[in-house]
């Protein structure tokens, strides 16, 4: 069998950039309700870094870390947490009422549902962007079956 | 504001070629330079948030288009206009930007605040929300209800794809 993936220079580059664009939809993703950005950036910075994976090293290596299933997985529980959070806002009075406290403008943990809400929104956007690029890469169309059996 | 007229203006000519161009890769590279001229549409605008969401949007969406056409073999058609197509959508382009003038012509001038709304938001979105990123402000906790209408789009179109391209439980 063949090696997957591309030359080794992507490889060993790939290795090195992968953490610091991962890194940065973390910061873009916990950051959003200080600095622009926000759960739907972050997300796809991460996909993007999965997909940074999956290009360089071949479908499978990429899969073994974060598996089909578990991808639909996170994304179901993205919409869930969303609906979960828009739901607390009951125990105050009305749908989407920020319940939680404010804290101080300008701190990390601040600013009540819309941390929380960002990060469902990250994993929503980002399992489903990456669900739907796993999807394209596994998909085969048929004229490529019937030229590799020749 | 001149540099938007420019870049506008590159923005057409390169999508014009994205359609012309017979090559789906360098058609496929078109498509991507449009968005990357709106990215610097929106960070000139002041927009940073629209900026790098649709970068890297833009990236990913090139990333799929390139994985979903180019190499599978698809067959490109290019069918030549015929004379009556052509002049009928030349004259609906040209009433569609007459009627679109019209409508501008009432609008505010460009970038004046004047929406009720709007300047509630922007004098009340600290102290109410405690986000100092009036954008997540307004899409998290004012807005709540549309950005859970977009995470409900996005799922469904995500079931779309997955749908048309699972290879398990097909009905060969």
């Amino acid at each position: 069998m063949k090696e997957r993936g591309m030359s080794l220079i992507v490889k060993r580059i790939t290795k090195i950039t992968v953490s610091l664009i991962f890194l940065f939809g973390v910061y873009i993703l916990l950051h959003g309700h200080l600095t622009p950005g926000g759960g739907f950036a972050g997300g796809v910075i991460i996909a993007l870094s999965f997909i940074h994976l999956v290009l360089a090293f071949g479908k499978e290596s990429a899969l073994r870390r974060l598996s089909e299933a578990a991808v639909s997985v996170i994304e179901s529980c993205g919409g869930l947490m969303f609906w979960g959070i828009a739901l607390l806002g009951f125990m105050g009075g009305y749908f989407f009422l920020n319940v939680l406290p404010k804290g101080r403008p300008f701190d990390l943990f601040s600013s009540g549902i819309i941390m929380l809400c960002n990060i469902a929104i990250f994993l929503k956007v980002g399992a489903g962007l990456f669900s739907i690029f796993i999807a394209l890469a596994i998909f085969r169309m048929p004229s490529e079956d019937k030229r590799e059996n020749d | 504001m001149i540099e938007l007229h420019v870049i506008l203006i590159l923005m057409i000519i390169v999508a014009v070629m994205a359609i012309e161009i017979e090559d789906l890769l360098s058609s496929i590279i078109a498509l991507g330079a449009v968005g990357m001229g709106l990215s610097l549409q929106f960070l000139l605008l002041k927009a940073p948030d629209l900026a790098i969401t649709q970068l890297v949007v833009e990236i990913l969406s090139l990333i799929i288009l390139i994985k979903a056409t180019v190499g599978t073999g698809i067959p490109i058609k290019k069918e030549k206009m015929s004379l009556a197509y052509l002049c009928f959508g030349v004259l609906f382009i040209a009433i569609f930007l007459g009627l679109g003038l019209k409508a501008v012509k009432e609008l505010p001038a460009f970038g004046y605040p004047l929406m009720k709304m709007g300047s509630q938001y922007i004098a009340e979105a600290v102290k109410r929300t405690g986000a100092t990123n009036i954008v997540a402000a307004i899409i998290l906790d004012f807005r709540g209800y549309d950005t859970l209408g977009e995470a409900t789009i996005l799922f469904t179109s995500v079931i779309g794809v997955l749908a048309v391209l699972r290879k398990t439980g097909k009905i060969k």
